[in-house]
């Protein structure tokens, strides 16, 4: 399919192009009436802007300064994820996944990797469960380094950009040491990880876990107590718990309104339940609350950090489960066992059976939960995988949460419920 | 030999048109801040202190198009997206170049499908293109210096 | 304040829906409640607000395609799974309270499918519906925005079903290069 022409023809009038080509009626009751007869202004935030946050296009009907309502208008990175998912065996679906929330792609692989254990009532072992809570944390980390730089560098904190992008390449090269890959690391995989953790991991975290918490509190320094933060970031994006239960809103940004719920704790995964952490909450539901909730989480994952590498310098054993119909062999096995090769070409080719029926798992991202929906059909592809995304839950969230505030505003409520738009369009 | 060397010591050097267009031109080549998906945060793990982008005086991001030289198409770009990054492309003013990063942006990547454009090439114009899912920051500066060699070649007659 | 003990919600919805519970199913620790399409939005405000189950929050709402085959007359729930329609859409609800899951499932016909919105009992539903509406061509009725969402508003057709084509770009061999070539004016070599 052919995609658009290029824009407008020279020979275009001055008056063609002062027209505009839209119809207000489609907008008709989706804005207030006020919009209807131009007393309010309709402002395009369109989908190419440097604060959305990826391409968000949002319709803001203005008063003056004051927003009214926002539309919020997503697809604009739609891939088609779950429908290419139809068409893969499950082993082989992995690495799209990493691509919806690109900003902590171990949790997209970690919530589809559970959903897969659930549908196939597969082991994960426990060096494998360490191993993935270590990684799920690191991406915590990151992925907050990257919120946290993004969204004081929109509210005009151009350094701290900077700093959280430095401590970030140390994570990310930590990643790189365990999948060879810095980002797309697609590392967390259905019965535990792909490979076991290299010699020189462990040196390498211990160091990082030694320098950063110095680092965490140089940001605070730099903002929590800065009264131009304070100034734009407290009272603003004020949401009520109740009103956030019923948009659906998780993670942080339902935590900032002082809700106590993290799947961490309440329905832990992964051997959650035996490590010790708190889970911060807010108060005020405001930005500013949502941020102190971000950065002491970059503190209590230190502490999980901390015991996960303790844990796994005295485990050994099994990183992946040994099940071979589901988890293929190593290939220095392969020279040695019949059955290994056989295995080994079955599942790479045809992959394996899953049941006809279907299951929900969900596992708390750096946004929120992520949920994977999946419906087998009993051979070896999916009939239907479908993410339920924090973002695409806090994007939708959006009107509520900046109706009544200022233009101004509109930047630090979308960087405080921190969304990213592969998650949100898939 | 004799007279350059003499006007050297005077301060002075001699040169074409082209090379010092094309020099002054690679010198502070502005990106436009856009970023479509994941290659979008490495470009910024490219422009932040580890790799930095700024040596190159890509600095400056340019919001918007009008000043911007470079379109640095980062991510997977989607049928409904199409239509924005042409009206983008269009509002740059010459010169501007494209470099197409990522493979998404390439070939369409991971992704053959219904949703996604199989390459930017089917809108618009690239001048180099980078592998990779998501390229390392080092591949982009490697495809940042192609596009700057491809820039100093550029004759009188290619200037628009 | 004394907290009522959980009641088990199976039992809880039959006896307030009777019929309207066509079908019960646990698989790997899950509970799902197949309704009567219509009545859908009753029951989960029912079991969103009565005492001992509180399942105040939901999580998702997913829809499956069970084309060409995978549903019907075979599939009555007699030692199979109840499939009465092509369409189901399946509305995953969270009690934080008693902390535990539950899903209540809705089917729909082949043409023309609709089903009562959700968005009554929780403003969450509205664009998990609209993606649905979207992508799957299920309508629901009391929407307040029935526009599509995740593609372009010209856009014919509804990419999650299962007879709709995953339009993949075919490889390019020699014979087919020139025409694969036309839809990249710009591409050089």
């Amino acid at each position: 399919m052919a995609v658009a022409a290029p824009a407008q023809s020279p020979a275009q009038s001055i008056e063609e192009q002062r027209t505009w080509e839209g119809n207000l009626d489609q907008l008709r009751g989706l804005v207030s009436e006020r919009a209807m007869t131009g007393e309010t202004m309709l402002l395009n935030m369109g989908p190419h802007h440097p604060s959305t946050h990826g391409v968000l296009r949002l319709l803001l009907e203005l008063d003056g300064e004051e927003i009214v309502t926002c539309l919020p208008d997503i697809g604009f990175l739609h891939t088609g994820i779950e429908k290419s998912l139809e068409d893969k065996s499950y082993e082989k679906a992995l690495p799209l996944t990493d691509r919806m929330d690109y900003l902590s792609p171990m949790s997209n692989n970690m919530s589809y990797s559970c959903a897969v254990e659930k549908l196939l009532d597969l082991d994960v072992p426990e060096r494998g469960q360490i191993i993935r809570v270590i990684c799920l944390e690191l991406a915590r980390c990151a992925s907050h380094l990257v919120w946290l730089g993004t969204h004081a560098i929109d509210m005009g904190a151009m350094s701290v950009l900077l700093y959280a992008f430095r401590e970030r390449e140390r994570v990310l090269g930590m990643f790189e040491m365990l999948s060879g890959q810095r980002m797309m690391s697609s590392y967390i995989r259905p019965g535990g990880v792909w490979r076991d953790v290299p010699a020189d991991f462990l040196p390498t975290i211990k160091q990082f876990l030694k320098d950063f918490p110095a680092k965490v509190d140089d940001y605070e320094a730099l903002l929590t107590q800065n009264p131009i933060w304070k100034d734009r970031a407290q009272g603003v994006g004020v949401v009520e718990p109740d009103v956030a239960l019923a948009h659906g809103m998780t993670g942080p940004a339902l935590r900032g309104s002082g809700v106590n719920w993290d799947l961490r704790k309440a329905q832990p995964y992964s051997g959650y339940e035996t490590y010790e952490f708190n889970v911060p909450l807010g108060e005020h539901g405001d930005v500013y609350d949502r941020y102190l909730i971000r950065i002491q989480e970059f503190r209590e994952s230190m502490k999980i950090l901390n015991q996960a590498v303790a844990r796994l310098e005295t485990v050994k054993g099994p990183y992946r489960s040994e099940n071979r119909k589901y988890v293929p062999p190593l290939r220095s096995e392969l020279g040695q066992s019949m059955e290994a090769v056989i295995h080994h070409f079955k599942l790479w080719t045809y992959g394996y059976d899953a049941p006809d029926d279907e299951i929900y798992c969900a596992i708390e991202s750096p946004r929120g939960e992520i949920g994977c929906y999946i419906h087998g059909t009993g051979a070896n592809k999916p009939r239907r995988v479908h993410f339920k995304t924090p973002s695409f839950i806090h994007i939708s969230a959006l009107p509520v949460l900046s109706s009544g505030y200022l233009l101004a505003d509109m930047v630090a409520i979308i960087g405080s419920v921190d969304i990213v738009l592969g998650d949100c369009d898939r | 030999m004799g007279v350059s060397s003499k006007l050297g010591n005077l301060g002075v050097v001699t040169t074409t048109v082209e090379q010092a267009v094309n020099w002054a031109r690679t010198g502070a080549m502005w990106p436009l801040l856009f970023g479509l998906a994941c290659c979008a945060i490495e470009y910024m793990s490219s422009q932040a202190s580890s790799y930095d982008l700024s040596r190159f005086g890509m600095e400056l991001n340019r919001a918007t198009p009008r000043q911007a030289d470079l379109l640095i198409v980062s991510g997977r770009l989607t049928r409904k997206m199409a239509p924005v990054v042409r009206q983008l492309y269009d509002q740059m003013a010459e010169p501007k170049w494209v470099i197409s990063m990522g493979d998404c942006a390439s070939c369409g990547g991971v992704y053959n499908n219904y949703a996604i454009v199989q390459g930017v090439d089917e809108i618009i114009p690239v001048d180099v293109y980078i592998a990779g899912c998501p390229p390392r920051p080092e591949q982009l500066l490697h495809g940042i210096l192609t596009l700057h060699e491809k820039v100093k070649s550029e004759r009188v007659a290619d200037w628009a | 304040m004394e907290i009522p003990a959980a009641r088990d919600p199976v039992s809880a919805a039959q006896e307030a829906f009777g019929a309207a519970i066509l079908y019960v199913k646990q698989f790997r620790g899950e509970t799902t409640l197949v309704v009567e399409a219509a009545r859908a939005p009753e029951v989960l405000d029912f079991l969103r607000v009565s005492p001992g189950l509180v399942y105040n929050m939901l999580s998702d709402v997913s829809a499956v395609d069970y084309y060409p085959e995978d549903y019907g007359e075979e599939f009555d729930g007699d030692g199979s799974d109840y499939r009465p329609g092509r369409f189901a859409v399946s509305y995953h609800i969270l009690s934080m309270l008693y902390n535990r899951r539950l899903r209540v499932k809705a089917f729909a016909a082949d043409d023309d499918p609709r089903l009562p919105s959700a968005t009554v009992v929780w403003p969450a539903a509205d664009w998990l519906e609209r993606e649905i509406a979207d992508m799957m061509g299920i309508t629901f009725e009391g929407h307040p925005d029935q526009r599509r969402l995740l593609m372009p508003d010209d856009w014919h057709g509804h990419p999650h079903r299962r007879d709709y084509p995953l339009g993949k770009e075919t490889v390019a061999f020699s014979f087919n290069e020139a025409e694969i070539r036309k839809h990249k004016p710009f591409a050089q070599n």
